[in-house]
């Protein structure tokens, strides 16, 4: 059966493949998407993972939405609400005295350190305003410029100018450095600089002295409007839900349990794609939400140049994030934790040096045996979640690299029990309580999201592929070297987290009519 | 009392290199320094008797042949004799050879992996594209980013133009190349482990980084820009040592009427109406010059030779940020012969050069999380030579000098401050490590001088032992050497300079950043440069 | 682990006839293995290959063996013929490039049986080679040093080797293959060769290289046969026309400055690139190209007068550089003093009036000419026996 009534197919209904379908489609495409899995949402998925028990199964907070992105699709008509927000976070000490940080307030810090966390926030902010820009639309080219390019460049570097002198050398300064440094020259709280190192690495093969965690910290602030986190009501897959109903509005179909076998071309241009089932599906455009290894994958080999297929090969999306669940008896008392701040984002790791040393297993392929942690127990402000009195626990917990040396069959019970052993320390008793439990592993996310390697964000947030670089060269306009075929994914400019832009950009350049290099 | 029209603090090959131009363009030019000998880091020392230590830097390729022969070094005594080779040992007793001839090596290499022998010739110019790009602006001052002054707005178009005339895939592999870590960028090459173990040294030695730390791929690209006699990429031994590059400078500049004073410590750059006027010694002695120029790394200038009043405040502040860390410690080690090592003949070439015995990334990778837990890695890297195997005069005939330089150790230990216990243990474990792979070698040592970061400033006055005046990493090149806004050689107030390595373009025995200073110096005098221009680079 | 094989120079499995035939101890490195440059005078040699019989010791020239089920989609995307059309038994010329549609060397594959290839190249090329294979199922094996071969070129080369006992050896058509029984093991013979002349190429396991070069010695002394050695055969590749890597184009990823590498067009090659059969790597910058118009044209010159223009700038009317020489030589036979150049476009057209500018000294004096060039269309030595079917046998 073919049909070639669509103009584009795009292949995942991730965020970002929903974002792009709902900006074709408003530009007058005819749209269809497919995922391979029965909801919308990608990694922005809630799952029952034991019975009446729900979870966010991979992020858990949003922070990074693009506004423009949350306007222009109305979201918020579509659904997405929230179970809280501006979420505190607080630095779980062990023992001793836990820190809190609300907006740019902190509590447990000197006045030192407030006055510079007041400074320092500001300066982020300042530089995720410019970062912004560079990411808020299609990255220009840099040497073949067109005219658009030179007037895009011109515009960025104007962008980066006014920062005034004092904030632009600073921003060289730091820009390409770790966010250790920083938070030693400026902040004396352990706490503070903890938390500060793990917005820099969560999702990340990085530890805090890791030269790129300034400008991971700065990707993960992009939107930031320096409140703290949400919390999605009924889990981050009404987010996804809230995706798949605008695209849906925008005139966008979306057609599930449609795996796909390969991205099909003619001509040596894309023009459709076959379903595991056989069905062959014709389109002018094949716009990819997968990530970069998967969509060429599904393109293979013989279609692409040798040295672009090296490229793709080479892209570093090594994994290190698991994802624990909880579902508990009751609501978990962490040591030194004002109960009312139980719903805030919670984080298990209190000084740069541990999250450094839970790192340094990743790099030889070993799971943390002192594991981080980002926690939340949404069921605190939404009780759709679980039964009544019963709560969720998730957390991010790192690191559990993907190719695990001693492999993942051996390694799954015991990064669980380090996992739960932390959690025991800082809320002794937590282990009594748990009704059911559940670790997805970076092969786990791999299988279930069909993700390679397992990376939140497709593939490594540092310098090296991120901005014009991202992902590699010969891709990084959107457009690929298969002409058709478009990347929409966090493997694209600007990258990973629950941002819409890379798909949103896809959309602009593919109505811009951008074509390969 | 004299007014000299410049003084310079300290007589390091940057200092004195800086000093000769000065000199050269008729300032009279004084040069203090605290040691009783010159040289800095680049000295040869009889520590022991009838052998010559080159106890800090050890092997010469970065200075600029363009200052070698503008300043005469070669009339002034200075011989550099050029090196090949090296060798990593691996631990089931079999090495890898880095052997001078092309074929030669490609078999050593196909021993390890054919694939990787083959793939070396697309490494080896992937980095000499990249070391054509840096080479071009070794003898330039940076412009300045966030300046609209013509010059500076020149200097970036040009600076633009070189990386966009590499084209647009070229340019983003370069963009790639300066932010990747070692590590990474030689798994896009190679799959042997010795065989990446052993060019990854070039990306860590010297630096407070793993292998696996983006930014080690252009501290790579820094011992790989040099050369010896047009020979991109070589090294060589300066005959006698490197105090020879320092004593061959120190003769160009007396040659134009310049004067140095050795054990005169400078304890502060006299400020006067917001300008520098002169310096303090230690013993109260004032010396008062029109411009003052500090050889010193920046940490040093700023926190120590300054009231802090003196200096704007960001300045302190920028100055207190600079990441300059002790991660190096080296043996000087006199031999009573020359060692055996296993499976290595007796007469092979690859002695005649670096000699290492970290043969995986992952334990290159783990010598620094030593490092990062505050203790000299225990599985050290090393970079061990015998210039005795090249150099007649190091040592008596027929016995040996070796140079070990180790990669990690730290300025300070987790625990406290070094000790001399922990030093010897520190020089054990290194011992040991050779030991391993050269049975003879315990018995061959007559002498040996251990140096950790903590007798590097001591001695030498580098601020936490780091040879290269501050980390080689992208916050800190270029523009940002030693931290924007004071790139361009000028010190933040008037009459005051930096020429040391911890400016643009860096460590290594280079003498460029003194060359630049002064090239700056006589603009700012209106006098005519002497510098010399850079060799077309093509 | 294998030991280090730490001579400075390997030997041929032909090296103890090569180094007993060579009286003038020439030698040069050709990947790592001892090449002779001449073995007794460059002129008598060159003249075997076109006279009679000249062999040459080919065994350094790289080799891979190719095999597995993706073998010829793969060689299909490696490279730009379409590999479907070398049947098995057959032998095609052929050109790689990489994405940029730059070419990193050319070389020859070999169609041994169905699905079992062999390609010969100048350069070491595995690395790119196991780059291609990424996602695919083939096999991809170095034999360099496991495969001796030599070249037995000219007109009397077939009636050499039938001497020798090779039956029916000239109804071979040209770049075809056979095998034959030898001294135990097996013997292959192709039609091919670096001279533009008749000739063939003899593949043998390096056990029997020995044994091949006394047999065709001792089969060949009737027909003149003849070693020869490289200088000979660059004279002789010259006057064929034939590029050669690292000479004529530089391999593109060797290539250290923007713009250095050449595409097939730009080496006159046109004819290799087949843009029907499918995608391979570089057909969308060729494609490009072949739109937009080529930076480079390469063309082969006849110079004036008799001094060979090696190295030379190539200058148009009014003095202007407009390209240079890569090869160039006096050729004996074709009586032509052929330079082979790459020029700027639109440089090259059969109008152009364009000049060698050619040094050449003579007792220590220098002089500089500038020798008219004009553009040669077709070939420059083409003798009717190169491709005559069955061969001449002389």
């Amino acid at each position: 059966m073919t049909d070639a009534t669509y103009d584009a197919l795009i292949v995942g209904a991730g965020h970002n493949g929903l974002a792009c379908a709902a900006y074709l489609a408003s530009g007058g495409r005819k749209v269809l998407v497919l995922e391979a899995g029965e909801r919308p949402g990608g990694l922005a998925a809630t799952r029952e993972f034991a019975e009446g028990f729900r979870v966010s199964a991979a992020a858990h907070l949003l922070n990074m939405l693009s506004p423009e992105v949350a306007k222009e699709l109305a979201l918020e008509r579509h659904g997405l609400a929230y179970a809280a927000r501006n979420l505190k976070t607080v630095v779980l000490p062990g023992n001793g005295r836990q820190l809190v940080i609300d907006g740019d307030r902190l509590e447990g810090a000197s006045a030192n350190d407030q006055a510079a966390f007041t400074e320092f926030q500001r300066r982020m902010r300042r530089y995720a305003k410019v970062l912004n820009r560079f990411c808020a639309r299609p990255f220009p080219h840099l040497t073949e410029r067109r005219g658009r390019d030179n007037r895009l460049l011109a515009k960025l570097a104007w962008d980066v100018r006014t920062l005034g002198k004092a904030d632009m050398r600073e921003l060289l300064r730091i820009g390409a450095i770790n966010i250790h440094d920083v938070a030693e020259e400026q902040f004396e709280n352990p706490l503070l600089k903890a938390a500060l190192s793990m917005d820099a690495v969560l999702g990340s093969h990085m530890g805090p002295r890791s030269p790129n965690t300034v400008y991971a910290y700065l990707h993960r602030h992009l939107n930031d409007d320096g409140q703290g986190p949400a919390l999605v009501k009924g889990g981050m897959g009404a987010l996804g839900d809230a995706f798949a109903a605008a695209a849906e509005a925008a005139g966008a179909t979306i057609r599930y349990g449609a795996r796909i076998a390969s991205i099909d071309l003619t001509d040596c241009r894309a023009a459709g794609v076959t379903l595991a089932d056989g069905t062959n599906l014709a389109a002018a455009l094949v716009v990819s939400n997968a990530d970069l290894k998967s969509t060429f994958q599904l393109v293979g080999p013989l279609n692409l140049d040798a040295g672009f297929v090296r490229r793709v090969h080479n892209f570093r999306a090594r994994g290190v994030t698991a994802k624990l669940h909880l579902a508990l008896d009751g609501l978990p008392e962490f040591r030194g934790l004002n109960p009312a701040d139980a719903g805030s984002r919670l984080l298990a790791a209190t000084t740069m040096d541990g999250i450094e040393g839970a790192f340094n297993h990743a790099k030889y392929g070993e799971c943390s045996p002192q594991p981080v942690m980002e926690v939340t127990i949404a069921t605190v402000h939404d009780d759709s979640l679980a039964p009544p009195g019963k709560h969720v626990l998730s957390a991010v917990a790192q690191y559990a690299p993907y190719a695990l040396k001693a492999g993942w069959r051996a390694g799954r019970e015991t990064f669980m029990h380090s996992c739960l052993s932390q959690l025991e320390a800082l809320a002794p008793g937590i282990g009594e309580q748990v009704i059911a439990a559940e670790l997805l592993t970076p092969p786990d996310l791999e299988a279930r999201f069909g993700l390679r390697g397992g990376h939140w964000h497709h593939g490594e947030i540092a310098l090296d592929q991120a901005l014009f670089t991202r992902p590699v060269p010969g891709a990084n306009h959107y457009a690929t070297p298969v002409p058709g075929l478009y990347l929409c994914g966090a493997s694209a400019h600007p990258g990973g987290g629950l941002l819409g832009l890379a798909g949103r950009n896809a959309a602009k350049a593919i109505l811009a009519g951008a074509d390969a290099a | 009392m004299k007014k000299y029209d410049a003084i310079v603090i300290g007589a390091g090959h940057n200092g004195l290199c800086n000093a000769a131009y000065l000199a050269k363009a008729g300032l009279d030019v004084l040069v203090l320094e605290r040691n009783p000998h010159i040289g800095g880091a680049s000295v040869s020392r009889e520590l022991y008797p009838g052998w010559t230590y080159t106890n800090c830097s050890y092997v010469c390729s970065l200075l600029r042949p363009e200052i070698s022969r503008d300043l005469e070094l070669a009339r002034h005594g200075l011989q550099v004799v050029p090196y090949h080779g090296g060798v990593t040992f691996t631990q089931d007793g079999d090495h890898f050879g880095n052997y001078p001839d092309a074929e030669r090596l490609y078999r050593e290499m196909a021993r390890h992996s054919r694939r990787d022998a083959n793939a070396y010739e697309r490494f080896e110019a992937d980095v000499t594209k990249q070391t054509r790009l840096i080479r071009q602006f070794l003898l330039t001052t940076p412009p300045d980013p966030t300046s609209f002054k013509p010059r500076d707005l020149k200097g970036l178009l040009e600076m633009a133009s070189a990386f966009t005339g590499m084209g647009e895939e070229g340019l983003l592999d370069t963009v790639r190349f300066w932010t990747m870590s070692i590590g990474d960028f030689l798994d896009e090459y190679f799959e042997s482990d010795v065989i990446k173990a052993h060019l990854s040294g070039s990306g860590i030695i010297g630096t407070a980084l793993g292998v696996y730390s983006p930014g080690t791929a252009y501290v790579l690209l820094h011992h790989y820009m040099g050369e010896v006699d047009g020979n991109v990429g070589a090294w060589g031994f300066a005959r006698g040592g490197m105090g020879a590059v320092a004593e061959a400078l120190a003769s160009s500049f007396r040659a134009f009427g310049g004067e140095i004073v050795c054990d005169a410590d400078v304890h502060r750059v006299i400020v006067e109406r917001g300008r520098a006027a002169g310096v303090a010694l230690a013993d109260g002695t004032e010396h008062r010059a029109k411009l003052v120029v500090s050889n010193l790394d920046p940490k040093r200038t700023f926190l120590q030779c300054f009231d802090a009043s003196d200096l704007p405040a960001p300045v302190v502040e920028q100055a207190r940020n600079f990441k300059i860390r002790g991660s190096s410690g080296k043996l000087n080690i006199a031999l009573d012969g020359l060692p055996t090592f296993k499976g290595l003949a007796p007469n092979s070439p690859l002695m005649l050069s670096d000699m290492h015995c970290t043969d995986s990334l992952e334990r290159m990778e783990r010598a620094y999380d030593d490092w990062k837990a505050g203790t000299w890695s225990k599985d050290p890297y090393v970079d061990t030579l015998i210039p005795t195997t090249v150099d007649p005069t190091m040592a008596p005939a027929g016995k040996h000098m070796m140079t070990v330089f180790v990669q990690y150790c730290p300025p300070a230990l987790a625990e406290g401050p070094w000790t001399p216990q922990a030093r010897d243990a520190f020089g054990q474990t290194v011992i040991d490590q050779i030991a391993e792979h050269s049975p003879n070698f315990k018995d061959l040592i007559l002498d040996c001088e251990v140096r950790t970061p903590h007798e590097l400033e001591d001695e030498v006055g580098l601020t936490e032992g780091n040879i290269f005046h501050g980390e080689l990493t992208f916050d800190q090149l270029l523009f940002n050497r030693p931290f924007p806004g004071c790139a361009q050689y000028r010190g933040p107030l008037r009459g005051f300079y930096l020429c040391g390595s911890g400016t643009h373009p860096g460590g290594g025995v280079m003498a460029a950043p003194g060359a630049n200073a002064a090239r700056e110096i006589l603009a700012d005098l209106r006098r005519p440069d002497v510098t010399p221009p850079s060799y077309l680079n093509d | 682990m294998t030991p280090h094989d730490n001579r400075m120079l390997l030997d041929t499995p032909f090296a103890s006839r090569v180094q007993a035939a060579c009286e003038l101890r020439e030698w040069e490195p050709w990947k790592g293995y001892a090449s002779p440059i001449a073995y007794e005078d460059v002129e008598l040699e060159y003249f075997a290959a076109r006279n009679a019989t000249g062999v040459f010791d080919l065994s350094p020239m790289t080799k891979y063996r190719i095999g597995g089920p993706d073998a010829e989609p793969y060689l299909n995307r490696l490279l730009t013929r379409d590999v479907r059309k070398i049947r098995p038994g057959r032998v095609g010329y052929t050109l790689w490039c990489n994405d940029a549609g730059m070419v990193l060397d050319d070389g020859t594959l070999f169609h041994l049986s169905q699905g079992d290839y062999r390609l010969c190249a100048q350069e070491r090329c595995l690395d790119w080679l196991l780059t291609s294979a990424l996602g695919l199922d083939v096999t991809i094996v170095d034999e360099t040093a496991e495969v001796a071969a030599l070249a037995v070129q000219g007109p009397t080369s077939c009636a050499a080797l039938r001497a020798m006992g090779l039956e029916g050896l000239e109804s071979l058509k040209p770049f075809g293959l056979r095998h034959y029984p030898f001294d135990g093991g097996e013997l292959m013979v192709s039609r091919t060769g670096f001279t533009g002349d008749l000739g063939y190429e003899a593949w043998v396991a390096p056990a029997h290289a020995e044994a091949l070069w006394d047999a065709m010695f001792a089969a060949g002394r009737n027909h003149l046969i003849r070693p020869m050695g490289n200088a000979a055969l660059e004279l002789a590749r010259i006057e064929a026309g034939f590029i050669q890597a690292g000479v004529d184009f530089v391999p593109a990823e060797q290539v250290l400055r923007h713009g250095r590498a050449r595409s097939p067009f730009e080496l006159g090659l046109d004819w290799l690139v087949d843009f029907d059969k499918g995608h391979f790597t570089g057909r969308s910058a060729l494609l490009r190209e072949r739109e937009q118009g080529s930076r480079f044209r390469f063309v082969r010159l006849d110079v004036e007068g008799n001094k060979p223009a090696p190295e030379s700038f190539i200058l148009n009317k009014r003095g202007k550089t407009v390209g240079h020489a890569t090869s160039a030589a006096w050729c004996p036979s074709a009586k032509r003093n052929v330079a082979l150049a790459s020029l700027e476009m639109p440089w090259g057209r059969p109008e152009d009036e364009l000049y060698a500018e050619i040094y050449y000294s003579r007792e220590l004096r220098w002089t500089r000419i500038e020798a008219r060039c004009r553009i040669i269309d077709g070939p420059i030595w083409d003798p009717p026996r190169r491709r005559q079917t069955p061969a001449p046998n002389f």
